[in-house]
């Protein structure tokens, strides 16, 4: 109760607020310290590579493991006094399957269903809703078994609403799934958010799905974040635009374009030369310029905005993508 | 109402069980396949030469019945309990886990789940005993078999449920299956009486529950039996009782990982 009470970390109306959150395991610290505030209707983010903590994170909000130390507040209820009122009001979808797949669709939902203690009405017309919100309608009563990847996912998403929660986590939605799946789940996720009101929490190690679908994104590495906004404002915040050059004699360009007072770094390989330039719609025509000066032939250029690949790289010093190379590397080495 | 009390959740873990036990139908059948040989084959090869202390005036097959149907329940029942490894293995353990459900009425669905399949695979089992020329018993019989089949279930469910708490994968099911439930079936006096063992056998047969269901249904269905049926039925009960408790206090200490 001290801790609930504690000047600024009241749970007023937030979905969720957590107060210096953190699980240890054994010799590591999966979560550590973490504070955050959710608002009701954000679709907020928890962007890392794999084993950043984002799993055991979500994994203490819905009251499936216990923290070590800290405390946090789910929809007014205490994580650690209140668990059952927590799971009422919360939707899980996990990280791997967990259908019944000798039941139907609707028969995974009916059990779903009755474990959260609704009635015969509301469940009918909640089941009908749901399966049409995930486009199952059709497949309901076809065994879960004869489900594709893509099914299964939405058939998981439609029974974490089934209960009419405040908050639905999703931990890595689309993990294994194929692109185009990958993008209907993208819009199902939309969908609900906006017609259910539910706050949603999605873990993810993909740029784009951050980027996509998230109002807000907490960047994570190591059981800590590290920093915590809108995709637009961290993009933002590294300071720069990534212009791209493509010319003839890239050398000479590169030494020419170093002397300019507006490049604040450039590199090149080949042909290529990429630069970091402050407002670079501006300077686009400087760059043509200084190419004329020293006799250099412009193919293309581009200019673009920082992705969020460049401001986890930006934050963390390293590339999600070499992240996700290593592990597979790692169980190709583990398991011949 | 207590929390632990949850009927609409306890009905619905049992409609699961009663679900998937209907659609899995080559379980059904070749679940009953191994105690049918055994009663044909046994019944009638043995026959002559029947073990010491079979009653004279009992047919063998008929002694061995009730044995069989003891089996038929103990395995049927386990398999339900140790289901628990498979819902593990797809998943659906974490579903069930993250209800807001106790434990308590978890483990009370399973157990009713897991009681009435085995209850009908019981009954199918002498249905088809009864082709092999099993003799059907009067009025009291009806009475007491059903009374100690659902016991025997409830028993062995929890067994399952115990055992599959605290096994993490299905390394040990054989394990399991070789050093717990072919002892317990070999020393319930199923195939013959425990007289047979030496004394110190004979010790531990009488510490296996299944003995008490076998005698127990023996006299339900042939009228002969070691112990009276009401202590048969008593200590039984006990054993039924001290397993719930087991299956439901080490089943609240799995952790959903």
């Amino acid at each position: 109760m001290i801790i609930v009470h504690h000047a600024g970390w009241h749970a007023f109306m937030e979905a969720i607020v957590t107060h210096e959150l953190t699980k240890h395991y054994a010799a590591v610290t999966a979560v550590n310290k973490v504070s955050l505030r959710v608002m009701p209707g954000e679709v907020f983010g928890l962007l890392g590579p794999n084993g950043a903590g984002k799993t055991t994170f979500i994994k203490m909000l819905a009251t499936l493991t216990t923290p070590s130390s800290g405390d946090a507040v789910v929809c007014g209820h205490r994580i650690t006094q209140d668990r059952d009122a927590v799971r009422r009001c919360i939707g899980m979808v996990f990280q791997d399957p967990a259908l019944d797949d000798r039941l139907t669709g609707r028969e995974n939902l009916d059990f779903h269903a009755r474990m959260y203690g609704m009635k015969r009405d509301d469940r009918m017309k909640r089941l009908t809703d749901v399966l049409e919100l995930v486009g199952l309608a059709e497949k309901a009563d076809v065994l879960v078994k004869q489900y594709s990847g893509g099914m299964k996912r939405r058939l998981e998403i439609a029974r974490g609403l089934m209960h009419f929660p405040k908050v639905l986590f999703l931990d890595e939605p689309t993990l294994g799934l194929d692109p185009q799946t990958r993008y209907h789940i993208w819009e199902y996720i939309r969908q609900l958010n906006a017609r259910e009101a539910v706050t949603v929490i999605l873990t993810t190690h993909y740029m784009e799905e951050a980027d996509a679908l998230c109002s807000r994104i907490g960047i994570i590495d190591y059981g800590t974040v590290i920093t915590v906004d809108t995709p637009a404002v961290l993009k933002n915040s590294i300071g720069h635009d990534i212009v791209t050059i493509e010319a003839t004699h890239a050398e000479l360009l590169r030494a020419a374009l170093e002397k300019e007072p507006w490049i604040q770094s450039v590199t090149v390989s080949d042909s290529t030369i990429v630069a970091q330039v402050r407002e670079a719609e501006q300077k686009v025509a400087r760059a043509v310029f200084c190419a004329q000066e020293v006799g250099a032939q412009v193919r293309s250029i581009t200019v673009r905005k920082p992705s969020l690949e460049d401001v986890f790289l930006h934050y963390t010093g390293k590339r999600l993508r070499d992240d996700a190379l290593d592990i597979r590397e790692q169980r190709r080495g583990g398991h011949p | 109402m207590k929390a632990w009390f949850n009927p609409q959740a306890i009905y619905v873990l049992w409609l699961r069980e009663m679900k998937r036990y209907l659609r899995a139908r080559s379980r059904i059948i070749g679940s009953l396949g191994m105690p049918f040989f055994f009663l044909i084959f046994l019944g009638t090869g043995f026959k002559q030469f029947r073990p010491a202390g079979v009653p004279d005036h009992v047919d063998y097959l008929q002694y061995l019945a009730p044995g069989m149907l003891a089996v038929v329940l103990q395995f049927g029942s386990m398999f339900t309990g140790m289901a628990i490894l498979w819902d593990r293995q797809f998943g659906f353990l974490k579903e069930i886990m993250v209800a807001p459900v106790s434990r308590v009425a978890i483990v009370l669905g399973r157990t009713l789940g897991g009681m009435t399949t085995a209850f009908l695979q019981g009954v199918l089992f002498l249905a088809v005993a009864c082709i092999a020329g099993l003799q059907l018993p009067g009025l009291s019989g009806w009475a007491l078999v059903p009374l100690f089949m659902l016991l025997i279930a409830a028993s062995f469910v929890n067994v399952g449920i115990a055992v599959a708490s605290v096994m993490h994968d299905m390394q040990g099911f054989g394990l399991v299956m070789n050093f717990l439930m072919i002892p317990l079936f070999l020393l319930s006096g199923a195939l013959f009486p425990i007289e047979n063992f030496p004394e110190w056998v004979q010790v531990l047969a009488l510490a296996d529950p299944l003995l008490y269901g076998v005698d127990g249904m023996r006299f339900g269905l042939l009228g002969v039996s070691r112990f009276s049926p009401v202590l048969d039925g008593l200590i039984l009960c006990a054993f039924c009782t001290a397993l719930v408790i087991t299956g439901a206090f080490l089943f609240s200490r799995v952790d959903v990982e």
